[in-house]
């Protein structure tokens, strides 16, 4: 079974699957990195999303050097250049709007850079936190098991009930605004997903002769859940990340849809389109489009890197 | 068998408590619901008023406590702006909700295994990498987007399909549903096409990943020796080993659906569930988001454990016991 | 399961599109039947529908007559309603005082409800039937406001509505009023069917059958507009308003709301939440207590620039709390010209000539744009040299923190058909047992106003009273006691061949709505 990722939704008692499938990643330890390499580069089309996706990230990290505009900078914006086509000239003439204005004047080429710099930007660090957080505890439960392990796996099992939304919003209400509160809510939301993948390669790993050999040493505990037991449920989780940090990127576009997500002066990807949706039926295309193209572009090089990494890191896969 | 499912019951009862406990805190930390709906000119003693009749001048705890021995009984309360019973308003709201997500887990498995089968049948071929790049799109696109997209192209540009709402319902045994008319199913092509998406791309890669897996096996290479027809092959061999994660993710799935399908709601104006924990949630009617996040976690607890009795029956090797570590 | 059995007939025989039905795409949800259970809009509006009031307002927001067909104070503190006689309740029986009497004693029994009607009956403190048609009220002391509030109460036959509670209307127990159209069907979050009541006593009701669909989503709105479901809709978005008016299968009708967005500046405390010098240290004074800086922030906004480029020439710039053809406004008042050199010499005079730094909170879920407009006006005050940083949060939690005061700089909107009404809740001095201020949230104090507001809700003489209610409109404008920015323009847009008699209040009635 091939199953890691969002292959693998919250599921509850059902370390029979994870088991299996990390299992089969387990294996993957000895797997040379050069191997990987070659392999990862044998799909075209891996390589184009790559390739894609480098762009996108230097685009993102380096948006103050190559917008015309900082669009998150009031001063800089004129509501009376608001919703201009693409190729307008700004009314102070000073600019060329290439692909539009939103409603407050901004230059959409330059939201779109930040908004790639801040999407990416939540998207990476939550999926980290998130990964770090929920491999911390699904690790401590599966290696310490009875007690710790129900009440960890409990918590993860309300925390996937409860949805998103109300988390952010009751977030929202305590904490206020910002994108590190954003932030805070993605890791609320997902970090049960690392725990579960994580305690259920764990459990393999638990019983096997090196972990044992460990014990015997009598090597402190802290040493065997991340000194050994961790490196070796690494590739499961890596493949999970990739794909979640795009599952971080839909997620926060969809709590910006709500008016739930970050401030609307410093619009991410998500908050773009959501904004610029109203004017879609009026013909004011630009608005929503090329956010939307943007979002859509790079989450789909992200999938396909991720893609193309799990068929890789799978051994039972190979040729 | 008996201990492990009394086990289960009673750490689920433990769940359902701290889930309430945490709502019950969760919300009262947004804001008070009379501030929201008060009449604007009201006076402090219409305002005191409105907060005692609601019950909520006492301290939280003992609303709680109020809350825990009414839900005993079995009564949720009542809806703050709907004056109904919290629970009446979500089974009403509830066929609704189980149309869309069933039609929609229709759709993603009807189209999902023979699309995936394909695609893991004939990796290399052309259209088998077109169906795996397709499906990424099924998983990149976010749901709001799609759905607002579908009502532009089939409902404004096309004129083909109604934009918004539920169509006529009929009874079928009880339960108002909307599939029996042509009309009824118009409204609901959209809206469940657009929550199945990602179920979609789901079955499909699990599909192909058991499929390209179960290839690899050597009772299907043995299968294969022995001359085996590829129909009986693919029919009775790889269909029985991806049949274990496609259970368990659409039964997973499901409960998501169902609990989820606030987005696709809101877009299409369907009167479900998920709406209506929306629009609780904006008028902060506690009694609402609390009734129904326990029924979804019951919801979620209970396809849990039907998935794990599943894998029982299709593999022997899982016993219920291991499973519960 | 009865009811779900008439649903579905009623559904089923509603299925032909007949020449003279009409479908309406509503905006908000409605909550319930019972029209005394929860004063909100969307439920106001279909009330509206099924029943009537004493008194009503026109499309211009000024009382007229209702069931009553005459009113008058006969002392200080005694108001006197006759009825309409032969009026006729959907069951066919007539309307009696009997019935007016109990429908202004049932919102008080109605104890579990958020948003009571109980504000617009509690200062009567005595009614009396005096014939069939005779109903006497009396308050506590000279209220001026009577005839108005108990527009806001709908009045319901006794025989039909006693005993019944709340959740039973739902079903259409007791949904028997004296309105153009009676209920037939309430399907929760989805839709209302109505249907004419022949007995109306006022116009006939051009409609046989009216069907109310809830579409909160505006693309979807739109959507089913353009595509033919739906025949008229509610609260078009402005973005969509340029194409409807071009396409020649639509029309749309506007109007001035009585919605009037403003900002509320905190000055009542010396450190204000979010009040901050350029570099981030607290001022050591509030500088919102000047008048010349709330001078200087009016004068930086460029009203005419939100109106244009924001709302899509939807809304009028304000220069009072209530709009031009409500009771109270003050003509001589001309919105604040555009001036932002004017406003940073006037920062400069006041001692900030470096500006300082303010956080804008606005609601994103609320009114027109509301997130858009904080957003331009936050572009144009840091051009007169305040830094401003735009904070916008949905409603549910925005309304709590406001209340709780956590914002130094706010949005909010009003609609009031009064000024003085509306001046005493939004700009009186905050006192909560009178009920005086209870949104003002920047807790401006000014007795002189205070005197006229209440010295105008006290005086019985319309023409009298509207003349204080504007000299009060016009010391609280003049003061800067808020911000105002412009009134709402509401739109409604309809396949060609129907008209609309857009109204103020903003409320979507079948019955305004004929065929052209």
């Amino acid at each position: 079974m091939d199953l890691e990722g969002r292959d693998v939704p919250p599921t509850s008692d059902s370390s029979a699957i994870s088991v299996s499938s990390v299992a089969a990643a387990g294996l993957s330890e000895d797997t040379p990195f050069r191997r990987v390499v070659t392999d990862f580069a044998a799909s075209r089309i891996a390589i184009v999303g790559l390739a894609v996706f480098v762009t996108i990230l230097a685009a993102a990290v380096f948006a103050p050097l190559v917008s015309p505009q900082n669009p998150y900078d009031l001063a800089q914006l004129d509501v009376l250049d608001s919703r201009m086509p693409p190729g307008a000239q700004a009314g102070d003439g000073k600019m060329t709007y290439w692909l539009g204005t939103d409603d407050q004047g901004r230059d959409m080429l330059s939201a779109i850079f930040y908004g790639l710099r801040i999407s990416i930007g939540v998207g990476v660090t939550a999926t980290l936190c998130a990964l770090a957080l929920g491999a911390t505890l699904g690790l401590l439960a599966a290696f310490f098991g009875g007690l710790v392990d129900s009440f960890i796996m409990r918590v993860a099992d309300i925390q996937l009930s409860f949805p998103a939304i109300l988390i952010a919003l009751i977030l929202l209400a305590v904490l206020g605004q910002g994108v590190d509160k954003i932030i805070i809510a993605l890791v609320a939301v997902q970090w049960a997903y690392y725990a579960r993948t994580v305690r259920g390669s764990a459990l393999v790993e638990r019983r096997k002769e090196y972990v044992e050999a460990a014990t015997c040493l009598a090597l402190p505990s802290s040493r065997i859940v991340f000194g050994h037991l961790l490196p070796n449920c690494l590739p499961p989780l890596i493949v999970v990340a990739t794909v979640q940090v795009a599952a971080a990127i839909t997620l926060e576009a969809t709590l910006s849809f709500l008016g739930l997500g970050l401030p609307i002066t410093e619009p991410s990807l998500g908050l773009l389109i959501s904004n610029g949706f109203t004017y879609l039926l009026s013909g004011k295309y630009w608005i929503s489009f090329f956010p939307g193209i943007a979002l859509l572009v790079t989450i789909v090089s992200i999938n396909l890197v991720g893609d193309q990494l799990r068929d890789v890191l799978n051994p039972r896969l190979q040729r | 068998m008996l201990v492990y499912l009394i086990r289960r019951a009673t750490q689920s009862v433990v769940v359902l408590f701290v889930m309430s406990l945490l709502v019950f805190a969760g919300v009262y930390a947004i804001g008070n619901p009379v501030d929201i709906l008060i009449n604007p000119n009201a006076d402090q003693e219409d305002i005191e008023r409105a907060i005692k009749g609601l019950g909520l001048d006492r301290p939280l705890w003992e609303q709680y406590l109020v809350f825990l021995k009414q839900a005993i009984l079995g009564d949720l309360g009542k809806s703050f702006v709907f004056n109904v019973p919290a629970l009446q308003l979500i089974f009403e709201r509830m066929p609704a909700t189980l149309e869309l997500a069933v039609t929609a887990m229709l759709i993603a498995i009807v189209f999902g295994i023979p699309l995936g089968l394909w695609a893991g049948l004939k990796p290399d071929s052309v259209a088998g990498k077109t169906i795996m790049t397709g499906s990424i799109l099924g998983f990149s696109l976010p749901t709001f987007w799609v759905g607002l997209m579908l009502i532009m192209v089939f409902s404004v540009d096309l004129g083909w399909l109604p934009s918004s709402g539920r169509g006529p319902t009929q009874e079928l045994l009880g339960v108002p549903v909307s599939f029996l008319s042509w009309d009824g199913i118009k409204h609901l092509i959209m809206p469940a096409t657009n929550l199945a998406l990602f179920n979609l791309a789901l079955v499909i890669r699990l599909t192909r990943a058991g499929t390209r897996e179960a290839l690899m096996q050597d009772y299907v290479k043995f299968a294969r020796a022995k001359g085996l027809s590829d129909a009986r092959v693919i029919g009775v061999h790889v269909l029985k080993n991806i049949a274990i994660p496609i259970v368990t993710v659409t039964g997973l799935q499901f409960g998501t659906l169902i609990a989820f399908a606030i987005v696709t709601e809101t877009i299409f104006a369907w009167p479900g569930m998920g709406k209506l924990l929306i629009d609780s949630i904006h008028v902060l009617d506690r009694p609402v988001i609390v009734a129904y996040l326990l029924i979804i976690v019951t919801f979620f607890i209970a396809i849990n454990l039907l998935v794990d009795l599943c894998y029982s029956l299709l593999d022997p090797r899982v016993r219920l016991a291991d499973a519960k570590s | 399961m009865r009811i779900l059995a008439t649903l579905v007939v009623a559904l089923v025989l509603g299925v032909s599109v007949h020449a003279a039905d009409l479908r309406i795409g509503l905006a908000a949800d409605v909550t319930s039947m019972d029209p005394h259970f929860l004063n909100a809009g969307p439920n106001n509006l279909v009330a509206w529908h099924i029943f009537d009031a004493l008194t009503r307002v026109d499309e211009n927001a000024r009382l007229v007559p209702g069931l009553a067909e005459s009113w008058k104070a006969t002392d200080a503190t005694t108001w006197e309603f006759r009825l309409r006689r032969g009026v006729k309740f959907h069951d066919g029986s007539e309307l009696t005082a009997e019935d007016v009497v109990y429908s202004l004693n049932r919102p008080a029994t109605i104890v579990n409800s958020p948003g009571s009607f109980v504000p617009f009956t509690r200062p009567i403190v005595s009614k009396q039937v005096v014939d069939r048609y005779t109903v006497r009220l009396r308050t506590a002391g000279p209220y001026a406001m009577v005839p108005y509030d108990l527009h806001s109460v709908f009045i319901v036959s006794k025989r039909a509505a006693e005993g019944v509670r709340t959740e039973e209307f739902n079903q259409g127990k007791g949904v028997i009023g004296t309105g153009p159209y009676y209920f037939v069907s309430f399907k929760r979050g989805d839709r209302m069917e109505l249907a004419r009541h022949d007995q109306y006593s006022g116009t006939r009701p051009a409609w046989d059958k009216v069907d109310l669909r809830i579409m909160p989503t505006d693309p979807a709105r739109i959507a089913a507009l353009l595509s033919g479901d739906v025949d008229a809709i509610e609260q078009v978005p402005t973005a969509d308003l340029p194409k409807l008016r071009a396409n020649a299968k639509f029309q749309v009708a506007q109007k001035v709301s009585w919605r009037t967005i403003f900002l509320h500046l905190d000055q009542s405390r010396d450190r204000v939440p979010g009040l901050t010098d350029r570099s981030g240290r607290p001022l050591d004074r509030n500088p919102f207590k000047d008048v010349r800086v709330r001078k200087a922030i009016s004068m930086a906004i460029n009203r005419q620039g939100i109106v244009e480029r924001v709302m899509e020439g939807a809304a009028l710039p304000a220069s009072n709390l209530v709009a031009p053809q409500v009771f109270g406004h003050a003509r001589e008042l001309k919105p604040e010209p555009f001036d932002a050199d004017g406003a940073k010499k006037l920062l400069a005079d006041a001692g900030y000539p470096n500006g300082f730094s303010i956080v804008l909170h606005a609601p994103n879920n609320r009114w027109v744009n509301d997130d858009q407009v904080a957003q331009a006006i936050a572009q144009m005050l840091v051009r007169a040299g305040i830094a401003t940083r735009v904070q916008t949060l949905p409603w549910n939690v925005y309304t709590t923190k406001a209340r709780n005061r956590e914002f130094g700089v706010s949005m909010l909107g009003w609609g009031s058909f009064s000024g003085d009404l509306a001046l005493r809740t939004v700009i009186a001095t905050f006192d909560a047992e009178k009920g005086f201020g209870t949104w003002n949230w920047g807790r401006y104090s000014n007795p002189r106003l205070d005197r006229l507001v209440t010295q105008a809700l006290a005086t019985l003489d319309e023409g009298k009273r509207e003349g204080i209610a504007r000299e009060a409109m016009t010391v609280a404008m003049q003061d800067y006691a808020l911000i105002p920015l412009h009134h709402q323009i509401s739109s409604w847009a309809m396949r060609k061949g129907l008209g609309y008699t857009a109204r103020t209040d903003e409320y979507t009635l079948a019955h305004q709505f004929r065929a052209q």
